[in-house]
């Protein structure tokens, strides 16, 4: 049976129509209902009390800091596990990978100090 | 399930024949408004003990489509105001109804919400009626659960024969005008 691209037409027809409903009914839906709007029903709901400032201020980045060096740590520790359960196995060549491995996370863990990364106050 | 207690809605007054139903758009969108009213629990003292009764399992307000407890106005038909509200709680309370979406019915829980109660003093609001509009009112002090749910079936009456104009009638307007919100 020959088929040309014409036969699909109805296909791209079927499609539009689908992805047409659901739009047009989300939209219109959101034009034709009725609405009431005020500037105390437009606020964030902060539980009936007035807010005061804004969200969107800076805030110290430490807490920040402090959860992705203990992922980072976190991340180490588990691939000392396999490397401690295999230690003989592995032997030499396992060693100087780990340690490879370890140096480089060292490194950062000093650059980190020496930046004072871990003071609070 | 010939042996479950489960009670469906009433279909409303219309024509049926083969293959179809016939009745009235307004008479639909009460139906549908009536057994899933969201309420809001706006709980300020016991009255509130007694709604968590209410809403626990023994009396069940799951029972009459208000599953969902909501906690933000945004998602909430019913407030259900519970307890001596103090004038300072007022603008809150208030804030709390204009921030609800339409359509919006309240239920007044209590001495304390419907008239202050014994609360007879400077400090307490007289009746929540006196910041918002309020649609069924609960007498007790505190009322029992089953007091509680005959409030909200009385609402539920109230919710099936409004109007879909109703919210958009001047009369409506002109309450929520006589309570200063807009």
């Amino acid at each position: 049976m020959q088929s040309t691209q014409a036969d699909y037409f109805p296909i791209l027809m079927q499609f539009l129509l689908a992805v047409g409903f659901v739009v047009m009914t989300i939209f219109v839906s959101g034009l034709l209902g009725p609405k009431r709007h005020s500037k105390n029903k437009d606020k964030n709901f902060e539980c009936g009390i007035e807010s005061v400032g804004n969200a969107r201020i800076p805030f110290s980045i430490k807490y920040f800091l402090v959860a992705i060096l203990f992922v980072l740590f976190d991340v180490e520790v588990i691939f000392l596990y396999p490397w401690a359960v295999n230690f003989r196995e592995m032997g030499m060549q396992g060693m100087i990978k780990m340690v490879v491995f370890m140096i480089l996370l060292l490194i950062g863990f000093f650059y980190i100090i020496k930046k004072k990364g871990l003071e609070w106050e | 399930m010939s042996d479950s207690k489960i009670n469906i809605a009433e279909a409303p007054e219309g024509i049926s024949g083969e293959g179809f139903f016939a009745t009235k758009l307004s008479d639909v969108v009460g139906l549908a408004r009536a057994n899933s009213l969201w309420p809001l629990p706006f709980a300020t003292s016991c009255c509130g003990i007694e709604f968590m009764a209410t809403m626990a399992s023994h009396y069940d307000v799951a029972r009459f489509g208000s599953e969902r407890m909501s906690f933000s106005p945004r998602q909430a038909d019913m407030l259900l105001v519970m307890g001596t509200i103090a004038k300072k709680m007022a603008p809150i309370l208030r804030q709390v109804y204009e921030q609800m979406a339409e359509p919006r019915w309240v239920i007044s829980v209590g001495a304390c919400a419907c008239s202050g109660g014994i609360f007879d003093t400077y400090s307490v609001l007289q009746g929540i009626d006196k910041v918002i509009p309020v649609d069924v009112y609960v007498p007790g002090c505190p009322p029992r659960p089953e007091q509680i749910l005959d409030g909200i079936m009385r609402l539920q009456d109230l919710v099936k024969s409004e109007s879909v104009r109703r919210r958009s009638s001047p009369e409506y307007t002109e309450l929520l005008a006589s309570y200063n919100i807009k």
